[in-house]
């Protein structure tokens, strides 16, 4: 089997298992909402992989703009119209503004010190979102919302109360968000973007504006994980100022070395492995932290190529 | 007015040395090794749960000494043990592996000993106010003010007198020199590890006092810290110092005329500090790449 097949099986069997999760999500033990926090989930960790694997350039505080999605998208629906699609975009366009200003504040920093300023940058956003009390609800999360039918005026499609349309929902964002950056990523600057992570003195010399490129990436990551955001709040109907914690930041980037950084679908991966083992975790002990802080440790010890990445390496070797 | 305003400079002044005191380890092992210590938080936890235990056989001072050392013994073991194999890797990974660690440290706090939050006796005589006018000023908080100066000050003197501190300095400065002089840098690396790590520990002790015991007493100092890091300038010392002191004065301030943006205004000054001069207060040219 050449290469080329074996990538578009794959590819094909990955669409087919999204498809028809809903359907058998409950067989296996799961339920509808778990598929979709996969998918949710897995959408964030790809966006932020978009910077940290094809990038390189390891951003921990991707939890700001997922939580400024979600904060937006569940604020719209609450004080502005009860619309889904606003409320996805409003979300979404405050993720990405925040990027874009941030991104500005630290393009020329590198490696970890670049980590530990997005890190710091992101907490900005969990104070706010603990002490505006009025407008966000504070530390009990914002609440007192719900998701609402799509209109589409030939008829609705009743998202709220049928979790396997809403599941849908997302998945056709989903789909269009990765096609989008797989799109991006074939591309001339898609190309430059993995010249700058392979070698950014050597893309420089070659007259590249690097700064620009690195900004441009992180926006563009910035969008898409408060799309995520987004999505995520509308799932729940609820938003955790946790989701805007660094803690949160963190298990994206798990989630994106575990599925394998250098594959385009390793988070989602990472994304589906990590999420159903905290959700296993959380409901069976009190002390899911210990035991998610313990699988860090093993996946950066014995794992650190991932999932795919492993696999990569068998079918090579 | 003027009372309360010297009462919350005061405060944060205390607050940020406890700051300074976490940064400057995080510091070290920052400059030296290239690690982000997530678990920073957490050995400051541990640090403070242990003199805890250990007051009723030792008593305060006893604590106080010994508390400090065990946990940069723990400190050490975990370098050994587990973060000098990532070394060779891309900072992606230790931060990962920190990450976890301060999980499980912070789980296992509050497994050992409890998630509520436990009394942390200090001597009487320590806790009553010096003045009348100045009700703040209690023995205790000028006690920590004195102690984090003889602390940084014996920090300071290590690294510029002694030949660990001038070794540390070298390695910040080029670490493949230094080992290809004959210094043996895997030793080096752990001992600046465990100074770090007695910083936190320190910090602890001291924070438990003034704050009370508390699992997430360490998750909520380190990220002013961070903060403190990036103000006073990447590489430099002194600048992490003063980043510390500076935050948390800035901080005690803002609490007076705007209490809840107190936390806010750190990350402020931050962005800041960012825009006017990349490189922090303090810090070196071209440690940022």
């Amino acid at each position: 089997m050449s290469a080329l097949t074996r990538q578009r099986l794959s590819l094909a069997l990955i669409w087919l298992a999204l498809l028809t999760m809903p359907y058998w999500m409950n067989a296996i033990g799961g339920y509808t909402e778990l598929g979709t926090r996969v998918l949710v989930l897995g959408l964030a960790a790809m966006a932020l992989n978009f910077l940290l694997g094809f990038t390189g350039v390891l951003s921990f505080g991707h939890a700001a703009y997922f939580g400024l999605g979600a904060y937006g998208a569940g604020m719209a629906i609450k004080y502005l119209a009860p619309s889904t699609p606003l409320s996805i975009v409003i979300g979404v366009v405050l993720g990405t503004l925040a990027g874009a200003i941030i991104g500005a504040l630290i393009v020329k920093l590198r490696g970890v010190y670049f980590a530990m300023v997005t890190i710091a940058f992101a907490q900005v956003f969990f104070f706010i979102a603990i002490r505006w009390n009025a407008v966000t609800g504070g530390d009990d999360g914002l609440t007192g919302w719900h998701r609402h039918a799509l209109n589409l005026g030939f008829g609705k499609i009743d998202i709220l109360n049928n979790d396997k349309a809403f599941y849908y929902l997302v998945l056709v964002l989903f789909a269009i968000a990765v096609s989008l950056m797989a799109l991006l990523l074939r591309s001339p600057f898609g190309r430059t973007l993995l010249a700058i992570r392979e070698n950014e003195r050597r893309a420089r010399f070659l007259g590249l504006p690097i700064e620009q490129h690195i900004w441009l990436s992180f926006v563009i990551s910035c969008l898409f994980a408060s799309l995520a955001g987004t999505l995520f709040a509308l799932l729940s109907n609820f938003i955790d100022p946790h989701s805007l914690h660094w803690s949160q930041s963190g298990n994206f980037v798990i989630m994106a070395v575990l599925g394998g950084m250098r594959s385009f679908w390793g988070p989602l991966v990472g994304a589906a492995i990590f999420v159903v083992l905290q959700d296993y975790v959380s409901s069976h002990t009190a002390n899911w932290m210990s035991i998610i802080g313990l699988f860090f440790v093993l996946v950066v010890m014995f794992f650190p190529r991932g999932v795919l990445g492993m696999l990569r390496r068998k079918a090579k070797s | 007015m003027t009372q309360l305003l010297l009462f919350n400079v005061f405060n944060g002044l205390i607050v940020g040395a406890f700051y300074a005191l976490m940064a400057l380890g995080l510091s070290l092992i920052l400059n030296l090794s290239g690690v982000i210590n997530f678990a920073h938080g957490g050995f400051l936890a541990i640090g403070a749960y242990l003199a805890y235990t250990l007051i009723p056989y030792v008593g305060f001072w006893g604590a106080l000494l010994i508390a400090p050392i065990l946990t940069a013994m723990i400190g050490l073991l975990v370098e050994r043990f587990l973060i000098r194999r990532l070394y060779q890797r891309d900072p992606l990974y230790s931060l990962l592996l920190t990450f976890g660690l301060a999980y499980i440290l912070e789980d296992g706090t509050r497994l050992i000993w409890g998630a509520q939050s436990l009394p942390y006796v200090i001597p009487d005589w320590l806790t009553s106010p010096l003045s009348s006018e100045y009700f703040f000023l209690t023995g205790y908080r000028l006690f920590m003010v004195v102690l984090v100066a003889v602390a940084v000050g014996a920090l300071f003197y290590i690294l510029s007198r002694t030949r660990l501190g001038m070794r540390i300095r070298a390695g910040t400065a080029d670490l493949e020199t230094v080992s290809v002089l004959g210094v043996n840098v895997r030793l080096l690396r752990n001992l600046n590890f465990g100074l770090g790590i007695y910083l936190a520990g320190l910090a602890g002790v001291l924070a438990a006092g003034m704050l009370g015991l508390d699992p997430t007493i360490g998750s909520t100092l380190i990220m002013p810290s961070f903060v403190a890091i990036i103000v006073g300038g990447l590489g430099s010392l002194p600048g992490t110092l003063l980043g510390g002191l500076l935050i948390g004065v800035v901080s005690g301030i803002t609490t007076v005329y705007f209490p809840s943006a107190s936390e806010a205004v750190m990350y402020v000054m931050m962005g800041v500090v960012l825009l006017v001069r990349p490189r922090g207060l303090l810090g070196e040219e071209g440690r940022l790449q």
